[in-house]
Parts: structure tokens; C-alpha cells; sequence
């Protein structure tokens, strides 16, 4: 008997009082590539931070593999990339750490890491093609290949669901062809993907079902060249809705000592 | 006197262990404060402990452990406001440090104590320390490292990214709490090492040092405790070297060692940096149109001293505000 990934009935979530998704209704099968579109605020990431449990649903249900998520502790069944901002923090970090800490699903306390451990880390790593820079500091790599070492901590627990948060931000095209290939690959081992997209670029190809959403609502379901003029636009990239602007941003997590000069200053 | 000569008194056996075992227990949990960019709040359990001190004078039970048990309390409560992300967060911690370090000195007055032997916790007496504080402060550091180090790739998970934890199951809450708990212990610790007022600056400097030299979290925890342990002994054995009509205090020698370290790092870390910076490479694509540079005799290679950076499938030089790229007889703009 299948399982089903995600199911959500009725499910609403409210951040801070304010309701923010309404009346979604979402089942999401084994092996799908689903994404999830829309402009900014209309709930998307808010839609993927329910599903992981990190903001709780106001009304209806949700369920992980047709468990309550309330009830839900397979975790390790479940990988997370969130949006890139959090790849650096006070204390340098090695590529090869930070994929190492998503094993940590399957890891139980104060055991050393297998050698099952440390070939899904390297499996990883050549997944999203970064082999060669396991040793290097996250914070020297550019926000591309940030975002796909982010990727290859998620896989690094061999999760069978993925939940990815707009991959594709500030990330340069020969990163984001990078990128489709390593989902690419996931899709064909058999996961189940749900990736929150501010335009398609080169995943469109991979993908068989777009989720539109709308203030709170879902307003399209089906197939992605089904989908309203403005997604069949953003597949094509000629729509610039708002909230262009923060795409851009590349956010490169710098590391320097008190006394050190700001980057852009320093050229 | 010799080192030798030196290391027959007993009191100075029992400060270098106490060195040692500091040294290796700051650095240890100053590592993930400094990860979670909480640098200073070692400061403030410090600050809250000054009661805790006060309140073993005053009451005659050991100061370390009334210490132990107020840092905890104090630790526990800023962990729970910081976590409620609240606007006034701060604020709630700075009546928290401030009523902590006041209290701790009006108590002192009341119950008669003089303000000298405040004044030993708050700027350390490692030359002071008994027996029975010894054995407390090797017990509660080798907690700190084992832990510390043990739960490490847990810890690490949790201070680098608290979503991505918190979707891998992780009971982030209660691996804040213990981070918070173990920064209390340690402050505790280096308090009769460096004193009250200077515990931060065990937990954070080395590791501000440690990181101009790495690259990986591993490495950098490592390190920090190894410098932690150079900077406690070095502090503590150099004013013993000198002639004995100066009188040279151990804790703030250990901190000023601890510095000493990190000016000594930070022009290498800061060159290692800006090399890389200008060596990362260029991630835009090639421009639309075709701009050749103008006359331009020198020929560029590699060595020939002009900053080389990889642009796609070639490399760009860049000098002078320009970037040149090479195209047949000529460079041209990129």
C-alpha cells in the first residue's frame, strides 16, 4: 500500500494573529515534483514552513506519510533546504560539516560517524558536484554553490521527501543549471520533491505539477503550461512582479574580525 | 626563581591545573556563543554570578557553588527571553546583568564581608585556590569539555541553523538551554582563574583567534581550547618568571596573553581573507557586447603579478579597475 507524502485538509496558518494561508486543500503523492508559485506573500515558503512543522496550522490537518504531524518523529524521511540565509554564522564552518550535520537524522548521541555515515555525506556532496570542495569554507564559496551545499545537507540523510525554499534566489544561471541537475537526479532515485519557486528557470523541464498561490489561497493545481498567464509568463522569465528586487540580492555570509575592513571597502 | 624551583610549591601546582582545566573548558563552550553570535553573553552570566558569590559569603556555604546554582538560574532566564526573540530582549538583559553585578556588591557590604574578597572573584585568585575549589573546578571543566565536545555535532546542527534542526528532529530547546547551562558552569569555572569580569574574554578570545587561522568548526573548537590552555599557563607562569618586586595579577595576564594571541593571528587571517575575496570568482555571465581594451602592451600570465580570478571557462585580470580578458591579439573588457 502507497503512502501518501503530504496530505492538508482545510489547513490554514496564521503567523502572529494575522491568517496568512486559507483553506488549503493539498495532497501530494509518492515520486511527484511539485512546485509551489506565486508572488511574494502569497504564502508559499509559509506553505513549506507548515509542512515541516516549523509554523503550526490554525485549522484543519496536516499529515507527513499519514501521520498527524502533531504525532509525526520520522524525520529522517524528511530533508529541508531553507531559503540560503542561514549557510554562514560567527564560527567558520567546512563544506563537509555543514552536509555532515544532515546526517544527524539517523545518528544516534555520542556515536562517531559510520562508515554508511560518511559515504551518504560523500554521496552528497557528488550529487550536487561538490566533491572537490568538501574542505573549503562555506563562506568562501559564492551563494550558488552555498544553496547546493545547503541541498546536499538535506540529502546527506536520505530523506524520501524534500521541501526546498526558493533555491533558485540570487543564484547565477550556471549555478541554477547546476542545481536542476542535482534535483534532476534526486526525482529519478525516486523522491518525492515540493520546491517553492520565484520563477522556473531551468527546473520547468522537470517539473509536472505547479501550485499556484494567491493571498493565502491556492488558485491553480495542475499541470505547469495549464497554470494563469502569469506562471505560463514566469516559465518564460517576462514577468517581473514585485518584489524583484530582494531576488537579486546575492547574500554572501562574510566572516571577519573586529578589526577588519567591510568587503566593500576593502577592493 | 626558576620554573623549577617554582613548581615545588604546592599552591602553584594546584594553579596550573586549575589553568589547565580552564583553559580547555572556556574556549570549549565559548566556541557555539560565538556561533550564535552571543560573544557576550559569557559577560553576563558573569555579572549575574556575582550575586551567586555573594550570597556563599554571605551565608557561609561555598561561593563556587551558590555561583554554579545563580549562573544557572541567570543563564536559564536570558536563554528564555533571547529565544522569545523579543524587541526588548535586550533590555530585559541588561536590568538582568546590571541588578546581577549590584546585588552581588551591596550583598557583600550587608553581610560584612569586606570587598576584598569580592574583589577575588571578580578579577580571579588563582593562587588562592584550596583543595576543595580545585577538585569542584577539574569536575565541573571536564563536564564542560565532554559535553562540549561530545555533543558536538549536535550543538553544531542546532547553532548553525536552527530550522534546519528543528526539522531534523532535533529538541532544539533543550540543546539552547544546555549550551546556556554549560556557558553558566564555565563562567563559574574560569571565576577564580580570571575573575567574574574577565571570564568572557577565556571563553571568547581564543576562539576569535583560532578562527583567523580555519576554516572548519571542528578545527577552530580544537584550537580555541589549545590557545585557552597556552593563555592560562602562559598567564600564570610568565608573572612568576619576572623579578618579585613587581607585582603582576594572573587573571588579567591571562586575558592579555589571550590577546596577545589574536594580534599576532589577525594579519595573517585578514590577508588569508582579502586574497580570497579577490580571488573568488567572478559569477557574472560574459558581457553582450564586445569592448576590446585599449592599447595595451603588457601581456598577462600567469605570475606576471596582476590578480588572476576564473570567469567561466576563463580567467580574468584585473588591475586598474579594469578586468581583461584574453581574445585573440587583444584583451577585452569584462
Amino acid at each position: 500500500m502507497s503512502v501518501t507524502p503530504v496530505r492538508i485538509q482545510g489547513g490554514a496558518v496564521s503567523i502572529g494573529g494575522r491568517p496568512v494561508l486559507r483553506g488549503i486543500d493539498l495532497e501530494i503523492r509518492e515520486g511527484e515534483f511539485v512546485v509551489l508559485l506565486g508572488a511574494n506573500g502569497s504564502g508559499k515558503s509559509t506553505l513549506v514552513r507548515a509542512c515541516t512543522g516549523l509554523l503550526p496550522t490554525t485549522h484543519g490537518s496536516l499529515h507527513l506519510f499519514d501521520t498527524p504531524i502533531g504525532r509525526f518523529r520520522d524525520w529522517q524521511r524528511v530533508g529541508y533546504v531553507p531559503q540560503r540565509a542561514s549557510a554562514g554564522s560567527g564560527v567558520p564552518a567546512s563544506v563537509w560539516e555543514v552536509v555532515a550535520s544532515g546526517r544527524l537524522t539517523r545518528r544516534r548521541l555520542l556515536r562517531p560517524l559510520g562508515r554508511v555515515d560518511r559515504r551518504a555525506i560523500d554521496d552528497a556532496l557528488e550529487t550536487v558536484g561538490l566533491a572537490d570542495r568538501a574542505r573549503d569554507g562555506v563562506s568562501q564559496l559564492s551563494g550558488g554553490q552555498q544553496q547546493r551545499v545547503l541541498i546536499a545537507r538535506a540529502l546527506a540523510g536520505e530523506p524520501e521527501l524534500f521541501f526546498l525554499d526558493e533555491p533558485n534566489a540570487g543564484v547565477d544561471v550556471e549555478n541554477q543549471q547546476a542545481l536542476a541537475d542535482a534535483l534532476r537526479a534526486l526525482h529519478a532515485r525516486g523522491s518525492t520533491l515540493v520546491t517553492v519557486l520565484h520563477e522556473l528557470g531551468p527546473i520547468a523541464p522537470l517539473t509536472q505539477r505547479a501550485v499556484v498561490l494567491s493571498q493565502g489561497r491556492i488558485v491553480h493545481d495542475g499541470p505547469v503550461d495549464a497554470a494563469p498567464g502569469t506562471v505560463a509568463a514566469m516559465l518564460t522569465g517576462h514577468v517581473h512582479h514585485h518584489g524583484e528586487t530582494d531576488v537579486a540580492v546575492t547574500f554572501a555570509p562574510q566572516l571577519s574580525a573586529p578589526l577588519d575592513t567591510p568587503p566593500e571597502e576593502a577592493r | 626563581m626558576s620554573l623549577h624551583e617554582l613548581l615545588t610549591y604546592e599552591f602553584v601546582q594546584r594553579a596550573l591545573i586549575a589553568a589547565v582545566f580552564t583553559g580547555f573548558a572556556a574556549p570549549a563552550i565559548g566556541t557555539y556563543l560565538v556561533q550564535r553570535r552571543l560573544a557576550l553573553m559569557g559577560d553576563g552570566i558573569g555579572h549575574v554570578a556575582v550575586t551567586g558569590v555573594a550570597l556563599g559569603l554571605v551565608t557561609q556555604l561555598s561561593p563556587t557553588w551558590t555561583a554554579v546554582a545563580v549562573a544557572v538560574l541567570g543563564a536559564v532566564a536570558i536563554e528564555l527571553v533571547r529565544e522569545r526573540g523579543n524587541v526588548n530582549g535586550d533590555l530585559a538583559l541588561a536590568l538582568m546583568f546590571y541588578g546581577g553585578l549590584a546585588g552581588g556588591v551591596l550583598l557583600t557590604g550587608l553581610g560584612g564581608q569586606s570587598a576584598a574578597r569580592l574583589q577575588q572573584y571578580l578579577f580571579g585568585a588563582i593562587t588562592t585556590i584550596g583543595r576543595d575549589d580545585l577538585i569542584a573546578t577539574m569536575v565541573l571543566a571536564a563536564i564542560v569539555v565532554v559535553v562540549g565536545v561530545g555533543l558536538s555535532p549536535q550543538l553544531f546542527a542546532v547553532s548553525h541553523d536552527v530550522d534546519f534542526a528543528r526539522v531534523a528532529g532535533l529538541r532544539v530547546r533543550y540543546y539552547n538551554l544546555l549550551v546556556a547551562v554549560l556557558a553558566a558552569v564555565s563562567v563559574t569555572v574560569a571565576m577564580r582563574t580570571v575573575g567574574l569580569l574577565l571570564v568572557s574574554a577565556l571563553m571568547v578570545v581564543p576562539v576569535a583567534t583560532a578562527q583567523q587561522l580555519t576554516t572548519s568548526f571542528r578545527r577552530t573548537l580544537g584550537v580555541a581550547m589549545g590557545l585557552g590552555v597556552v593563555a592560562s599557563v602562559g598567564g600564570l607562569v610568565g608573572p612568576a618568571m619576572v623579578p618579585s618586586s613587581t607585582v603582576v595579577a594572573p587573571g588579567p595576564a591571562i586575558i592579555m596573553v589571550a590577546l596577545a594571541c589574536f594580534v599576532l593571528t589577525w594579519p595573517i587571517g585578514s590577508w588569508t581573507r582579502r586574497r580570497a575575496r579577490r580571488r573568488a570568482p567572478f559569477t557574472d555571465s560574459a558581457p553582450q557586447v564586445h569592448e576590446a581594451a585599449e592599447s595595451h602592451p603588457h601581456r598577462h600570465a600567469a605570475g606576471c603579478g596582476h590578480v588572476a580570478v576564473v570567469h567561466h571557462d576563463h580567467v580574468d585580470y584585473v588591475h586598474d579597475g579594469h578586468r581583461h580578458a584574453a581574445h585573440g591579439d587583444h584583451y577585452d573588457e569584462h
